[in-house]
């Protein structure tokens, strides 16, 4: 059985998600998370992982690229911040209008092929955009450098003009500046707002023709529907939502750099939705917190901590344990990530959201356990 | 009034010729049965008119329009839907699902970006998807996950997929291979009764028992030649059909 959704329970899924998010402050201080630093990177990477997943988890493409919209994104945002202005909403437009049309470009070429090839292609271009924003196009992206701020910036539509030995301003939203819980709350709103969209299309007609791309394209175009713009438009929506989670990274901390479009970020992305849960709407933003939340974790721990930990064992097996413990730690926690994400698809391939399930099975409803089918945002 | 017309069809694969200069034509609101042993190349000559395979020479023009060069979804929206030989359905989706996106595209079109309505509130799509549901007898089954039922099932579901868009013509690819007596009886109903809505059909059957319950005209292909056309009657009858069957070692 698939258990029909109704606007009912959507509704209610999402209240309890927007009072989960505002509340991060609260429930995250006895897990040690509860600074603005953190949390903004759950918003921000649950926002890029939400959007991917409605290529991924709706259409079943897997794009190994989307971190070049993101870059995309961060590098327009920081340049309306340099040319017209430190108020962060011109900012976040037009880096979701470039990303969009980065989109466009990328998927139209990509969506020609299927399967591992549009991986590739994807892949492909993303690694392309890298090594543009790194040597060729140096004038727009600064290169290795990275595109930063200047005090005399020519920020065309602020009012007041830059302050001899004032400093650089602060990106701002009609003077509140961007900066620590503001930032924080900022991004968690732009995330329920995104979540909300990315709920509403789960659900629609167009959500729908999307499902069933990933189900059978063989019987959608003998059916009358024409698969290529579906999937396309699934293609820049997801690619704007990389793009807007690209231009709030430059918002909390505005600069830009290559090393965002690198692979490693596009895999990411994958990593977050597929630990959450793929097609599922609050898997992703789970996926993301997770991994945002455990790298902060991991990669504070150093060789000192370690030796704290063992240090009550005999020196020889304490050194051991050290040694062994820190190719998992600090800048080694890709490692930790790695074996968690194998143990992850290997025993529990739904990600967290089916394991929540399952739980749930057990313990509550005795007379639903018959045979349960995985839906598509399902929460 | 002919509503389909096959001409001059030819289709080689390599050295094989599957389709050997085929005529059809197929007068509206018939049903129009295409019987053969194995192999005669009856599923190439459906694959030709919904654009799966592209023919070597020929035309198939369908109610004014030639069909050849069209995309599969804009024949369909000329209003031509497909049964297969093995069923394509929505595996992972319910069949509620499963109804509702052949009715959103017959009253949609090709593309259509809503993409805020929700789906499960039109209360027209739906209502169409759970009466075709009831028509076909899978009213129970609507929120279970297609791909878990049956064959025989997935062949209903399918048929009643085309059906839900009320198409001008429809293709049906052996629909009863693999379905027990009571459910072929069930379809050939369910056949009659979507005859009275004025549907033409064609219809690929091994099964004589459907071919004389439901067609008005036969033909009969063999080796990629149709070699015999008429009546069932006179199908029956006929020596070359006989020779083409036994020829063939089958039935
Ligand atoms: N795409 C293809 N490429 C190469 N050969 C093909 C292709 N499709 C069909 N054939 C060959 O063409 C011939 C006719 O096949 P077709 O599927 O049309 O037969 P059929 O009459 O539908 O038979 P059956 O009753 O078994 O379904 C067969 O010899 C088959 O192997
Ligand atoms: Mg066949």
């Amino acid at each position: 059985m698939i258990a029909p959704t109704t606007p009912r329970k959507d509704m209610v899924m999402f209240i309890v998600f927007a009072i989960a998010i505002l509340t991060l402050p609260i429930w995250m201080a006895p897990l040690g998370g509860s600074y603005p630093d953190l949390l903004q990177k759950f918003a921000i990477f649950g926002l890029f992982a939400v959007g991917f997943n409605i290529l991924f988890g709706l259409t079943g493409y897997l794009s190994f690229g989307h971190a070049a919209f993101l870059g995309v994104g961060s590098y327009t945002a920081v340049w309306s911040f340099k040319l017209l202005s430190m108020n962060i909403l011109p900012a976040i437009f037009f880096g979701m209008i470039t990303s969009g049309l980065f989109a466009l470009i990328i998927g139209y070429v990509s969506l020609r092929r299927s399967g591992i090839y549009f991986s590739i292609l994807t892949l492909a271009f993303a690694q392309m955009s890298y090594n543009l924003a790194y040597s060729v196009l140096t004038p727009i992206t600064y290169g290795e450098t990275g595109l930063q701020l200047a005090q005399y910036d020519p920020r065309i539509l602020d009012a007041q003009a830059t302050v001899e030995g004032g400093g650089i301003p602060l990106t701002n939203l009609f003077g509140l500046e961007m900066q620590g819980w503001p930032g924080f709350y900022f991004c968690a709103v732009v995330l329920i707002i995104g979540f909300y969209i990315a709920m509403r299309i789960t659900r629609s007609p167009f959500g729908m023709m999307l499902l069933a791309v990933k189900s059978n394209q063989n019987r959608m175009n003998y059916t009358g529907l024409n698969t290529r713009p579906y999937t396309l438009a699934a293609f820049v929506i997801s690619g704007i939502y990389a793009g807007l989670a690209g231009s709030l990274m430059a918002v909390t901390d505005p600069l830009a750099g290559a090393e965002r479009m690198q692979w490693t970020a596009s895999g990411e992305v994958v990593l977050m939705t597929i630990l959450g849960g793929v097609g599922t709407l609050l898997g992703p933003v789970l996926g993301a917190a997770i991994i945002k939340y455990f790298e902060n974790i991991f990669s504070a721990i150093n060789e000192s901590v370690l030796h704290a930990f063992f240090g009550f064992l005999p020196d020889f097996i304490e050194n051991g344990l050290v040694n062994v413990a820190s190719l998992f730690v600090g800048k080694g926690w890709h490692l930790t990530l790695g074996v968690l994400f194998m143990v992850m698809v290997i025993f529990l391939p739904g990600g967290v959201i089916e394991a929540y399930d399952r739980i749930r099975k057990r313990f509550f409803s005795k007379e639903t356990r018959s045979s349960a089918a995985p839906q598509a945002g399902d929460d | 009034m002919k509503i389909l017309e096959v001409s001059n069809v030819n289709k080689r694969f390599g050295g094989l010729q599957a389709l050997d200069d085929v005529n059809l034509t197929v007068e509206q609101g018939h049903v129009h049965a295409i019987i053969g042993p194995n192999g005669a190349g009856k599923s190439t000559l459906l694959n030709c008119f919904v654009g799966r395979l592209m023919p070597d020479t020929g035309s198939v023009i369908f109610d004014g329009t030639s069909l050849l060069g069209l995309a599969p979804h804009e024949i369909n929206q000329t209003g031509v839907s497909r049964v297969f030989q093995t069923p394509e359905i929505f595996e992972d989706l319910s069949l509620l699902d499963n109804l509702m996106i052949p009715a959103l595209a017959k009253r949609d079109g090709a593309f259509t970006l809503n993409a805020w309505g929700r789906v499960d509130q039109d209360a027209e799509i739906r209502d169409q998807a759970e009466h075709m549901l009831e028509d076909v007898g899978l009213q129970d089954k609507r929120h279970l996950q297609s791909g878990t039922m049956s064959r025989g099932d997935k062949r209903r579901l399918e048929l009643a997929m085309c059906l839900v868009q009320n198409p001008k013509l429809l293709l049906l690819d052996e629909p009863t291979a693999g379905m027990s007596r009571a459910d072929t009886n069930n379809t050939i109903d369910l056949l009659k009764k979507i005859g009275e809505r004025g549907i033409t059909k064609v219809i690929i059957e091994h099964d004589m028992h459907v071919v004389f319950s439901l067609a008005n005209r036969v033909s009969v292909l063999a080796q990629g030649h149709v070699i015999a056309e008429g009546t069932p009657e006179e199908m029956k009858e006929d020596q070359r059909v006989k020779d083409a069957y036994l020829g063939a070692g089958h039935e």
